[in-house]
């Protein structure tokens, strides 16, 4: 059984989800309208499939299940998200995946500002955020650990890869871009490096599963060659004090 | 040798008839202001980087130390005070920013001082709370806007979650790093035996403190360390951290120095990584923005946690509290400036906020204004001395009290105010093992629970003093309130009369 959302209100539609969600593993949820909180704090071991444009904090607190949208994203998709998977067959809003711990996010397009901000990783946890086209400004802002891999699929002339600001503030992690960048762009503390042999493999990885998803040509894809940005150090404040 | 343009703070004296030499002062100190002479016999004192926190003063078997003021005069100048002077020095010295422990010893009016409680006489008469009965319970959480009941005089009003305290006094928020484990244990057993709620603080719940979930706020704060989906579910409530009293308008920044294997458990971040808590929630520009993170918790919850948002007392704090209840906010917690904190730059501590008198009595009048009092709790924040303070803050409008530095005092505090050091004598506000395990938390909770336990006998005395069995009939209560030599203009505010009237 589907769940129509239409114009009903989110808690009605978000009910709904929780109580199918208590007797299935499998979800779906069409004719969403900007509908919001979808899927948040959903557990492993379920998917929720979504068929329409999601509204704002979808799949808030991700705790481990899988989200599929055929369509867009708003602002602040996968929330906190503390681990899972989530699939957007569009593009998606501002503050993607922010405070993201760990799993992974595959955007099919691209994604407004501040996308993968303050991203940490904890141990075996990796955050992982896969942008098929072009990000806004502050990508990566205060990232302090996981993956963001940004692909450049469909630019336009003239249309850069990221906004300004990119990496401002990050102290850990690493941001793979595929083809020229704007240097200008780029924040003071960062730099861009050639990607290791140990990089490719987990390139691979992730843009495989970006083409795999979206069926794109993996071959092509990866013929173009990647960088590597991260933070020059990883304490960049530890000298911005003196005790009184 | 290079020159040390500002003098010494404190000098340690040591009595020599009384001193055994003994060494416990040297195994004592941090700061290594004690040490063996060269003869490895003699205990001998440097006191240039004592900060007066009095360990080796009470631990001495003899009583042989005391702590004095180094006086070193400047030529005296109102204006260039010797601080502003040594402050310059050490910019001059290190190019960095000014970094303090404590909220701030600046002489700012403290209104509770200036604010008299009422008593009855003849009428009205008091009452003997140790012989009639006496409620201090507080139950916070949103009321409904009004009551509808069946026939049989049963609500039908769906009640939104609430919570039962057994004394308006709560524990405020401090982290996992800013604080010990062991500091943060005391709390929560504290806590847990009074009846009341501890808040963990932005840095995550350390297992250890698993079995006192259910005494527990946790903060979902700008930097998300450690919040997920258990987290928030397995809390008594969540709180929406926007602001801190004593840092106003700015984030926080563990160094990776506090990050330890244990604060990195707890803050799921790498051990030895800065913990950048930015200043402003990313998701939240607005108080739009405010509603979604508060709606995106409570639908995490299934609606059955209270969110709480704690703001810092700023200019116009009575329309951001308005705001923040519009926004669906159960309960909103108002930090005054001279609460404490962990680490603050000292010209943001100092210089930024309002006290929470002023702010808690506006907050309190708007809200009533608008006829949404009844519906939201209001907890005040920002430095209780004492059970007086409290009950001043509950007759101007608070449902609870937030108590931070009164509970760490208990646990040997001496207010050195060098919390940002790390080098806490006291195992306080310290990640060192060997000076964490100097606290013992099934001693130290039950110091809490005795000062805790004292200040309810005393909320309960003033108030049968005043007459009043119920502290809800004294929330709100500014009758019982009146202000001795305080302006037209600060009366307005506070919204009391002047003594003799």
């Amino acid at each position: 059984m589907n769940i129509v959302a239409g114009v009903r209100s989110y808690s009605e539609v978000n009910e709904e989800i929780k109580t199918e969600f208590l007797s299935k593993n499998k979800v779906t949820v069409t004719d969403v309208n900007g509908q919001r909180y979808l899927g948040c704090a959903l557990d492993v071991g379920k998917t929720l499939e979504i068929h329409g444009t999601a509204g704002n904090d979808l799949a808030f607190c991700l705790n481990g299940g899988k989200i599929m949208l055929h369509g867009h994203g708003q602002d602040a998709v996968g929330n906190t998200m503390g681990g899972g998977e989530i699939i957007i067959h569009g593009h998606t809003g501002d503050a993607l995946g922010y405070g993201m711990r760990d799993g992974q996010i595959y955007v099919r397009d691209n994604v407004c500002c501040r996308g993968g901000i303050h991203m940490k990783e904890f141990r075996s946890m990796k955050p992982v955020l896969v942008i098929g086209s072009n990000a806004g400004s502050f990508l990566g802002e205060y990232m302090a650990g996981g993956t963001i891999i940004l692909l450049g699929l469909g630019l336009k002339r003239g249309e850069k890869i990221f906004g300004t600001h990119c990496a401002s503030g990050m102290h850990g992690g690493k941001i793979f871009v595929r083809g020229s960048f704007p240097r200008e762009n780029l924040s003071p503390n960062i730099k861009a490096v050639s990607i290791t042999a140990e990089d490719e493999k987990e390139l691979k990885e992730y843009v495989g599963k970006y083409c795999h998803c979206f069926e794109v040509d993996f071959e092509s894809v990866m013929n173009k060659s990647f960088v590597k940005l991260i933070p020059v150090t990883s304490r960049p404040y530890a000298d911005l004090y003196t005790a009184n | 040798m290079s020159v040390n343009y500002i003098p010494r703070r404190f000098t340690v004296v040591r009595d020599k008839e009384l001193c055994i030499n003994c060494g416990c002062c040297v195994r004592q100190c941090s700061n290594e202001c004690h040490c063996f002479a060269d003869d490895r016999k003699t205990v001998i004192s440097h006191s240039a980087d004592c900060v007066a926190c009095h360990r080796c003063v009470d631990l001495c078997p003899t009583g042989a130390l005391r702590i004095e003021k180094y006086v070193c005069d400047y030529r005296e100048n109102a204006n260039w005070t010797p601080q502003y002077q040594q402050e310059i020095c050490r910019q001059a010295q290190t190019g960095g920013v000014l970094l303090s422990g404590m909220g701030t010893p600046k002489d700012y009016p403290v209104y509770w001082d200036k604010i008299l409680l009422n008593a009855s006489q003849v009428t009205n008469p008091s009452i003997d709370p140790l012989r009639e009965p006496m409620e201090i319970r507080t139950i916070l959480g949103r009321k409904p806007e009004k009551l509808t009941v069946e026939k049989k005089g049963k609500s039908t009003v769906e009640m939104p979650p609430q919570v039962i305290l057994e004394t308006p006094i709560m524990f405020s928020a401090m982290s996992f790093g800013s604080i010990s484990l062991n500091a943060q244990k005391s709390l929560a057993m504290a806590a847990k035996e009074l009846g009341t709620l501890f808040n963990i603080g932005e840095g995550g719940l350390h297992p250890d403190l698993q079995p006192f979930t259910d005494r527990s706020i946790v903060q979902v704060a700008s930097g998300r360390f450690g919040v997920h989906s258990d987290y928030l579910n397995n809390s008594k409530i969540v709180e929406i951290k926007i602001g801190q009293g004593a840092k106003p308008g700015i984030g926080g920044h563990l160094p990776g120095e506090k990050v330890s294997v244990e604060v990195s458990n707890a803050r799921m971040i790498p051990e030895g990584s800065d913990a950048i808590s930015p200043a402003p929630h990313h998701d939240i520009y607005s108080i739009e923005d405010l509603r979604q993170l508060i709606w995106a918790i409570k639908q995490a919850t299934n609606n059955k946690k209270p969110v709480c948002v704690k703001i810092a007392a700023v200019h116009n704090v009575a329309a951001i509290v308005s705001g923040c209840a519009r926004a669906g906010a159960d309960i909103v917690a108002i930090d005054g400036f001279r609460g404490g904190t962990g680490a603050a730059p000292t010209r943001i501590r100092d210089n930024v906020g309002i006290p929470i008198e002023l702010a808690l009595a506006s907050a309190d009048q708007r809200l009533r204004d608008e006829g949404t009092r009844s519906q939201i709790s209001l907890v005040a924040a920002g430095s209780f001395r004492c059970s007086a303070d409290i009950v001043k803050a509950i007759a101007l409008g608070a449902d609870a009290c937030y108590c931070a530095s009164a509970p760490l005092i208990a646990m040997g505090c001496h207010m050195c105010a060098t919390c940002n050091t790390g080098k806490c004598n006291w195992g306080i506000a310290t990640q060192r093992p060997e000076l964490t395990k100097r606290l013992n938390p099934d001693i130290m909770y039950k110091r809490v629970v005795n000062l805790i336990t004292a200040w309810n006998h005393e909320i309960k005395e003033i108030m049968g003093g005043m007459g009043i069995n119920s502290v809800d009939s004294l929330r709100g209560n500014r009758l019982m309130l009146r202000g001795i030599g305080l302006s037209e203009k600060e009366l307005e505010i506070l919204g009391i009369k002047h003594a003799g009237e």
